[in-house]
């Protein structure tokens, strides 16, 4: 129990402790039995988490995958014993190393945070303190903890800091969260967990708030150190590819229970319970392309003030029989595997694999006259005033993009944050203005259009964006967000709107006695319908989808991009789907663009790009995004790109790829390679390929 | 512009860097504040003299009697206000930049002299008002965010609520009556507190014992403001996910609320201390009489009463000044609480 400072430093020195499989045999570091866990709310009791259970052993990374709500997040969060006042633990033991956690006093379970449990959260952003030094932020725990010295405590820090693999550790003591990135400051909260040498680390969406290189570089680095360190892990995701690429055991928790627990390849390979059939088929996977329609979970899950009796996912589930009205148990269907159905024995019979028969039909008219939209080095510079006496510096957001879309295609449009694809996605609708460039829609240029013509075009052009809490105003309802942008254009007389909009309603799958709700009534997935009736309410011709879909659950998320397929193929629309998603934009577009800082690097149809990518980069951002299945992630070579996206105020000279670079030569630092197609419609700008 | 953020985030300053940054920061501001001064200048010049009637006549009419213009003639030469408009103001904008203020129109000594003892004794007492303001609501905010809901919270918005609710005049005279009747009922003799200002280094035991109750008096509305500010602060700061962090990094909870929570919650309550400071040099008007202070709350009322243009304009001038310097201070404190302003600027 007793970890001294010296023994902290020596096995973090050590060698490579015993692989993970040999510590699996060992005893487990923790064990979590029959937990359940209530809030108490103004609306009534707040089941989260019900007879919750699962053993972590040292080395090992557990996976606890679920959706928002299921009750994963604050399953965690009693280990800690964090939970907020209003939470009250009804029943369970938390044993950790051969104590009952819950039943530590309040001063012995803070001697055991951040020394022998310790946590990471999602947002790295706001999870340091913003006005105290990255120093003494990591060196706290090792000050209260392990009574370290100043001097002690400080080699301690940059000895840890250039274990987490940042660089200049002595300097970084001396700096505010404000002066690192995102990425950077998960790796500082990584350093502050790893401190004092803890048995088991809690990683809360570690990664969800980053950029896929970035996600992959950190997940790398916990599951290198967790093998290393002996330590044990529990990752808590959304995200079905990290799973399947880093846990050794996972386990599915849907309305606060667990529905299904193994390992990484019995749930992937052969899962037992419906839901987790459904999450699987639910996500958009890089391995596979338009023709595959996803097939996705229908309904949202249940308010958990009123869940359903007996079996949670009944009222969602495809086969659920009258047997279901009881809650099944967790039992094992083979050896370490566990699902909680009736009926887990017969699915393998009953719920024969997707195929890919639903082949999506082209929505493009052959033989139409040209593209809706072209972009001809459209550029946006955002001016920065530096002060008083300084020279402005610019932003340059978007260097000269040219891309065309076609009448019924997508176009999507990937790249990290700050790559400057949402700008572009504003510049086209004209919401920025672009500093040069020219934008054709349906051959008309937009980039000098007066207002009124731009108020003309706008009707057939529309938005969606990315966050469905914020973009719909919370005092008007349903109704009137529809039916505003009509009576904007005038569109339609005042008495015809209601029914216009009870049938745009229903076009995006929601009910017409939604129109008199107001947005904070409707569920995430319903808002973000909403947002797609609004932008299809004046009959658009072309959207810009910002990030649609990013805010949304794994089955949720299906439902909207099978919407947005079904409504491109109904009325043949044109989308621009920006996105940082890479498995999602694969599945929606026809063409794929991909943006770093500011410039398009590649540009080639979808199937094209991800079957044969070119430029380094796009290999780069490719490899480092998992696909939801562990047989495939494990044969995968893994090939992180390393660094991070340079300021665009001062990108590198020549390709602004280079620093980050696995092949780049003497001249990529002085030369701006062009565009050039190397097959056909298949653009790549890298003088090396 | 995200963009620019995260490019300034990126940038990375060293520590000699922070110094000049810094020095330029304050010149800018300290050069920001001229403007405001001119604004203020021309509006009170121009008020004033919208203001029907004039000094002259006020002082040899006072009786009611009928005055000869002749002698109102002169009185306005004296004075200068038979120049033109434009003239007068020039003379009031050289007089502030030249740091000479001139004489009151009214008493005809110079205005710094007028100003002198009032002055100090307003700084005094609005200085007292905001130790004691902030040596309340800084632990007794802290105390009621840390126990919301329990009756340690309910107490203190209580206590704060009424503070808001009471004219400090109205305590002030609860206190003088306070005292009377104790001083009375233990020494069998009523004590009042002096009338006459004495500066502090002259004989800070008499000058604490007149000034210490008006002080109590603004002091516990003051604190009243500041108090909720620091428990709504700190309260929102509590729910940040740092504090979380620093939770689950096994801190004391002591640790916890001073060093994390506090100081990220301290920027609004600078904010309110700064504006009310202000407001205590030159609006302490109805205190000042319930005190008997001859404070400068006292002399602006009459000076405006007075049609004195010369005394009225310097008052106002300084009241923008301390309160243009005071915001100037608490930018500063801004940037040495929270070094995103700092390294930002």
């Amino acid at each position: 129990m007793q970890t001294t400072a010296e023994g902290a430093t020596k096995s973090l020195s050590g060698e490579v402790l015993s692989s993970h499989t040999a510590a699996k045999m060992g005893k487990p570091v923790l064990e979590i039995e029959n937990l359940s866990v209530q809030f108490r709310s103004s609306h009534g009791l707040v089941r989260a988490v019900e007879n919750v259970g699962y053993t972590v052993h040292p080395g090992e990374m557990v996976a606890i995958v679920g959706e928002s709500g299921s009750g994963k997040s604050v399953s965690a969060l009693t280990i800690m014993r964090l939970l907020a006042q209003t939470a009250e633990i009804t029943s369970g033991t938390i044993n950790f190393d051969g104590r009952d956690l819950l039943k530590l006093s309040d001063e012995e379970m803070r001697r055991v945070r951040g020394h022998h449990v310790s946590m990471i959260f999602q947002e790295p952003m706001t999870s340091l303190n913003p006005v105290l030094k990255i120093g003494l932020q990591i060196m706290e725990p090792l000050f209260i903890h392990l009574k370290m010295s100043p001097e002690e405590a400080k080699a301690r820090a940059i000895e840890l800091l250039t274990l987490v693999g940042i660089t200049d550790p002595e300097s970084r003591l001396e700096q505010y969260p404000h002066q690192l990135s995102g990425g950077m400051r998960q790796r500082v909260m990584i350093a502050i967990g790893l401190s004092c040498n803890p048995k088991l680390l809690i990683a809360d969406e570690p990664t969800t708030a980053l950029d896929v290189t970035i996600q992959a570089q950190i997940l790398e680095l916990m599951k290198d150190l967790s093998r290393r360190l002996d330590i044990a892990i529990i990752i808590i995701t959304h995200n079905l590819g990290i799973v399947a690429r880093y846990a050794d055991r996972v386990n599915v928790m849907y309305a606060a229970r667990i529905v299904e627990s193994g390992t990484a390849e019995q749930v992937f390979g052969n899962a037992h319970h419906p839901y987790a059939r459904g999450l699987l088929s639910a996500v958009p996977r890089l391995d596979r392309g338009r023709a595959m329609r996803l097939q996705t979970i229908e309904g949202a899950p249940p308010n958990l003030l009123k869940p359903p009796e007996g079996c949670r996912f009944r009222p969602r589930c495809r086969f659920a029989i009258d047997k279901c009205s009881v809650s099944p148990p967790l039992v094992e269907v083979e050896k370490g595997h566990r699902a909680a159905c009736h009926r887990s024995a017969d699915l393998e019979k009953i719920d024969k694999p997707a195929a890919a028969s639903h082949e999506a039909i082209h929505a493009v008219a052959d033989g139409v006259t040209g593209p809706i939209l072209q972009l001809k080095d459209v550029t946006k510079f955002f001016p920065i005033s530096g002060g008083l006496f300084q020279p402005k510096k610019l932003v340059r957001a978007v260097n000269k993009v040219t891309l065309d879309i076609a009448p019924g295609e997508t176009l999507g449009l990937v790249g990290e944050s700050g790559c400057g694809k949402s700008t572009l996605g504003r510049v086209v609708l004209r919401l920025d203005d672009p500093t040069d460039g020219k934008i054709l829609f349906e051959g008309a240029d937009l980039a000098n259009a007066g207002s009124d013509e731009m108020l003309a075009v706008r009707k057939k052009m529309q938005v969606i964006f990315q966050d469905p809490f914020s973009s719909l105003n919370p005092r008007m309802t349903v109704g009137d967000i529809i039916g505003e942008p009509m009576s904007v254009h005038k569109i339609l007389p005042k008495e015809k709107i209601h029914d216009r909009v009870a049938e745009l309603l229903s076009l995006v799958g929601l009910h017409g006695y939604m129109a008199d709700r107001y947005p904070h009534q409707l569920s995430g997935g319903q808002r973000q319908r909403v947002g797609i009736a609004r932008a299809l309410s004046v009959n658009p011709k072309f959207i810009v989808c910002d990030e649609a879909v990013s805010a949304l659950d794994v089955s949720i998320q299906g439902q909207v991009i099978n919407l947005l397929e079904g409504l491109q193929q109904k009325l043949g629309l044109s989308y621009l789907f920006i996105a940082h998603d890479l498995a999602v934009v694969r599945h929606i577009s026809h063409k794929v663009a991909v943006m770093y800082l500011g410039k398009i690097v590649e540009y080639a149809p979808a199937d094209e790009l991800f079957a044969n990518p070119k430029h380094p980069y796009t290999q780069a951002l490719l490899a480092a995004a998992p696909i939801p299945d562990p047989v495939i992630e494990r044969t995968r070579p893994r090939r992180i790109i390393t660094g991070e996206l340079p300021s665009p105020l001062r990108p590198p000279p020549g390709c602004v790829f280079n620093p980050r670079c696995p092949i780049a030569v003497e001249n990529c630092r002085k030369e701006i390679p062009a565009l050039r197609e190397l097959g056909p419609n298949h653009w790549v700008a890298c003088s090396e390929v | 512009m995200g963009h620019g953020r995260q490019a300034v985030a990126l940038d990375q300053t060293n520590i000699t860097g922070i110094w000049t940054t810094m020095l330029r920061y304050v010149i800018k501001r300290l050069l920001l504040m001229i403007p405001t001064l001119f604004g203020a200048a021309v509006l009170i010049f121009l008020l004033m003299r919208t203001i029907p009637g004039d000094i002259c006549y006020l002082r040899l009419a006072a009786g009611g009697g009928s005055v000869v213009q002749d002698v109102l003639n002169n009185c306005r030469r004296e004075l200068g206000l038979d120049e033109p408009m434009l003239m007068q103001f020039w003379a009031f904008i050289k007089g502030l930049v030249t740091f000479d203020f001139g004489k009151s129109m009214w008493t005809n000594r110079p205005i710094v002299d007028e100003i002198a003892l009032r002055f100090q004794l307003s700084l005094q007492v609005a200085i007292m008002a905001t130790l004691t303001a902030i040596l309340i609501a800084i632990p007794l905010g802290t105390l009621a965010a840390v126990k919301q809901n329990t009756w340690v919270d309910y107490f203190v918005r209580t206590f704060t609520i009424a503070g808001i609710a009471m004219p400090s005049f109205w305590l002030g005279i609860l206190i003088i009556l306070a005292i009377l009747v104790t001083s009375k009922a233990w020494f069998g003799v009523p004590w009042m507190p002096p009338i006459r200002y004495v500066p502090i280094w002259q004989d800070p035991w008499y000058n604490l014992s007149m000034l210490i109750w008006p002080a109590l008096a603004t002091g516990y509305r003051y604190s009243a403001v500041a108090t909720r500010m620091t428990r709504s602060a700190l309260l929102e700061v509590l729910r940040e996910d740092y504090v979380r962090t620093a939770r689950a990094k096994g801190l004391y909870e002591k640790l916890v609320i001073n060093r994390h929570a506090l100081r990220n919650a301290l920027l609004p309550v600078v904010t309110v201390v700064g504006i009310e400071f202000a407001f205590l040099m030159g609006g302490l008007v109805v205190t000042e009489q319930v005190f008997n202070l001859n404070g400068l709350g006292k002399l602006f009322v009459e000076s405006v009463l007075n049609h004195d243009y010369a005394m009225t304009q310097f008052l106002v001038m300084m009241v923008v000044a301390i309160f243009a310097f005071t915001n100037f201070v608490v930018d500063i404190c801004y940037a040495w609480l929270d070094p995103r302003i700092r390294y930002t600027r």
